[in-house]
């Protein structure tokens, strides 16, 4: 007796091959979520006790990344400022400002202000801000346009697919040393030449692989190894 | 069909599996860089050492390194031999903590000033150019007047650094044209952005004119 119809067999023949791809779709569907903002907070604006605004003191006022950000050129730790730092300017500026009172609460109090963190790695990973400033990979290449955030925001994933994506290929980010903290870089092109040790370059890669040799930077196999960002 | 020894495996390895739902690596006991303790009563992991500590390395035995003066008087020498290393050192560091107020050329002009803080005194002005290098020592150390103390953020020997800068700019400014090395000249406006910046300041807002010529060169 034939319980199923003729058909079923196309059916089945069908399911199995639609199986492949709705398999498939989960995957590609899993590995979008991984690397979307809902897991990585890329480009989320977290609440802070003040609302600072780094568009306000780095373009308007032209205050360097170091006024405030004090240990990032010799420590891993790039550091938020103490309350004092604000008030450096802020004895005398905005004083009754509503917008500034939990500085000076801070202030007058001696408690601590609890910033948010915005860029935030496992602790299973080390990073370390000194070596990257000083083998001259810009703020801006992992922060983004901090200058023009009113509101600090993650810029970039964060996963380890991102550092690799660099740590393969560094001679594509490098920048002279004393352009790590220029906000405004743009890599060299013919119009617009970079000057490094009385030489000028016109394009990128013949920059990066200069300013390989000159920083001498490790190969890629050694910052690719795992226990170089696990150890 | 699945056999009942399979099924056990399988069961197994989802289980195993979920391990790695627990957070334990993510969030390992140990304090970050200023994070929040719930140990200590004011929640502060960065404790500061108790009063009297000497770090190691950091005995101060040099007085003078220390503070700028000698007895109660500001010396008038530099601690250290002054090089191009330390000049270029001093003006990149002037720039980060000094021009906000002061202005890169230390007029007093600096964006700060122009918001409403208080004026500092130009640096080229007699009774400055004449004060000893330990006087600016000691003014960034513990703070003058409405100036803040930059003793926390600046490094004593990054401090006699910008010591030196400071009086190089001010023998810049009174220079006169005699004293011009031969074979150099005195540029007369400001120097191209890209190479001129060596502090790596953001730097201030360009004319729009030269921004878009920038621009263009650019594509
Ligand atoms: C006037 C002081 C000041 C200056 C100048 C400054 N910052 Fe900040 N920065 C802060 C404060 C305060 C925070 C913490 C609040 C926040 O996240 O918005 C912060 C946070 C950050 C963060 C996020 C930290 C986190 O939680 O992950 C980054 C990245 C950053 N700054 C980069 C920069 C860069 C790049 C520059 C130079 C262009 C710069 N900052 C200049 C004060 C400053
Ligand atoms: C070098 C001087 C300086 C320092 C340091 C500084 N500020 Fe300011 N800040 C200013 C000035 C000047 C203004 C007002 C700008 C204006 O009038 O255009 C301002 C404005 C502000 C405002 C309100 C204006 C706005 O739109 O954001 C806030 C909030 C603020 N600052 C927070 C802070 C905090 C928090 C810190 C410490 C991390 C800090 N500032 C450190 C100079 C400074
Ligand atoms: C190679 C990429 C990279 C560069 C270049 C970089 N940062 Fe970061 N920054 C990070 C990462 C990643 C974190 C998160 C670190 C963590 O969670 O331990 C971070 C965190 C921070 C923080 C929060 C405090 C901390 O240290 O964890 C500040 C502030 C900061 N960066 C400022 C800067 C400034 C200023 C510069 C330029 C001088 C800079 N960063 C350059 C990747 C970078
Ligand atoms: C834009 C480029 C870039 C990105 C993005 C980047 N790095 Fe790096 N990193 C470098 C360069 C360049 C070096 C220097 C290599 C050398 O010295 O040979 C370096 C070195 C390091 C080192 C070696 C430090 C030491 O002392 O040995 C660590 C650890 C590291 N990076 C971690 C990370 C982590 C973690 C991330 C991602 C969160 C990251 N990096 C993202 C460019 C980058
Ligand atoms: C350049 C730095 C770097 C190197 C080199 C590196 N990792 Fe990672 N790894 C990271 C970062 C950053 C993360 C955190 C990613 C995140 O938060 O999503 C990570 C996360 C991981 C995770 C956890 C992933 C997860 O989603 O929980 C594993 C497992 C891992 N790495 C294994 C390795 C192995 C194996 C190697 C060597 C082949 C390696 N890593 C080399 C930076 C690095
Ligand atoms: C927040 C703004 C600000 C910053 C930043 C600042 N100063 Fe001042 N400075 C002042 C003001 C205001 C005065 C005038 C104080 C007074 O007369 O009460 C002053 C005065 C001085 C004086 C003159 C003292 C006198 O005898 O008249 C010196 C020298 C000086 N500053 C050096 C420095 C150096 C060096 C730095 C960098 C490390 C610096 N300042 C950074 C605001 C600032």
């Amino acid at each position: 007796m034939q319980i199923f119809h003729r058909s079923t067999n196309t059916i089945s023949r069908a399911t199995i091959f639609g199986a492949v791809f709705v398999i498939a779709a989960l995957f590609w569907a899993m590995a979008e979520i991984q690397r979307s903002p809902y897991v990585t907070y890329e480009g989320v604006v977290k609440p802070q006790p003040v609302a600072f605004s780094h568009q306000h003191h780095v373009t308007g006022l032209g205050i360097d990344c170091r006024y405030c950000h004090t240990s990032v050129e010799d420590s891993n730790f790039a550091g938020i400022p103490p309350t004092k730092t604000c008030m450096n300017c802020h004895a005398q500026i905005w004083t009754n400002a509503a917008l500034l009172e939990p500085v000076r609460e801070s202030y007058r109090t001696d408690k601590s202000l609890q910033w948010t963190r915005v860029n935030q790695l496992p602790d299973y990973v080390y990073f370390d801000h000194s070596i990257h400033i000083n083998k001259g990979v810009g703020c801006n290449t992992c922060h983004g346009q901090v200058d023009r955030m009113p509101l600090m925001y993650q810029y970039a994933s964060l996963q380890m697919e991102w550092c690799l994506n660099c740590h393969r290929a560094p001679e594509k980010h490098l920048r002279p040393r004393d352009q790590v903290f220029n906000m405004e870089y743009q890599q060299p092109v013919a119009g617009n030449p970079a000057l490094v040790d009385g030489q000028s370059f016109t394009d990128q890669d013949s920059l990066g692989l200069f300013l390989v040799k000159k920083y001498k930077l490790r190969t890629e196999r050694d910052i690719t190894s795992c226990s170089t960002c696990h150890r | 069909m699945l056999s009942f020894r399979r099924l056990t495996a399988f069961v197994l390895m989802a289980l195993l599996w979920l391990g790695g739902c627990r957070l334990d690596m993510q969030v390992q006991p140990r304090l970050n860089p200023l994070a929040k303790s719930d140990f200590y009563p004011d929640q502060r992991s960065a404790r500061s050492p108790v009063e009297g500590t000497v770090a190691r390395g950091d005995l101060r035995e040099d007085t003078y390194f220390y503070s700028g003066k000698i007895g109660n008087n500001p010396g008038d020498y530099m601690p250290f031999p002054v090089n191009q290393d330390v000049m270029l050192r001093g003006r990149e560091r002037f720039n980060i903590y000094c021009a906000p107020c002061h202005s890169r050329l230390g007029d007093g002009n600096g964006t700060i000033a122009q918001r409403g803080f208080r004026r500092p005194p130009s640096f080229h002005i007699e009774r400055l150019r004449k004060a000893p290098l330990g006087y600016f020592f000691d003014v960034m150390t513990n703070g003058f007047g409405a100036m803040p103390d930059y003793a926390s953020q600046i490094s004593a020997r990054d401090r006699w650094s910008i010591v030196a800068y400071i009086r190089a700019l001010q023998l810049s400014q009174n220079a006169s044209s005699a004293e011009i090395p031969a074979g150099q000249k005195m540029p007369s406006a400001m120097p191209e952005q890209r190479s001129g910046l060596d502090s790596g300041a953001t730097p201030p807002a360009r004319a729009p004119s030269s921004k878009d010529k920038n621009t263009e060169q650019r594509k």
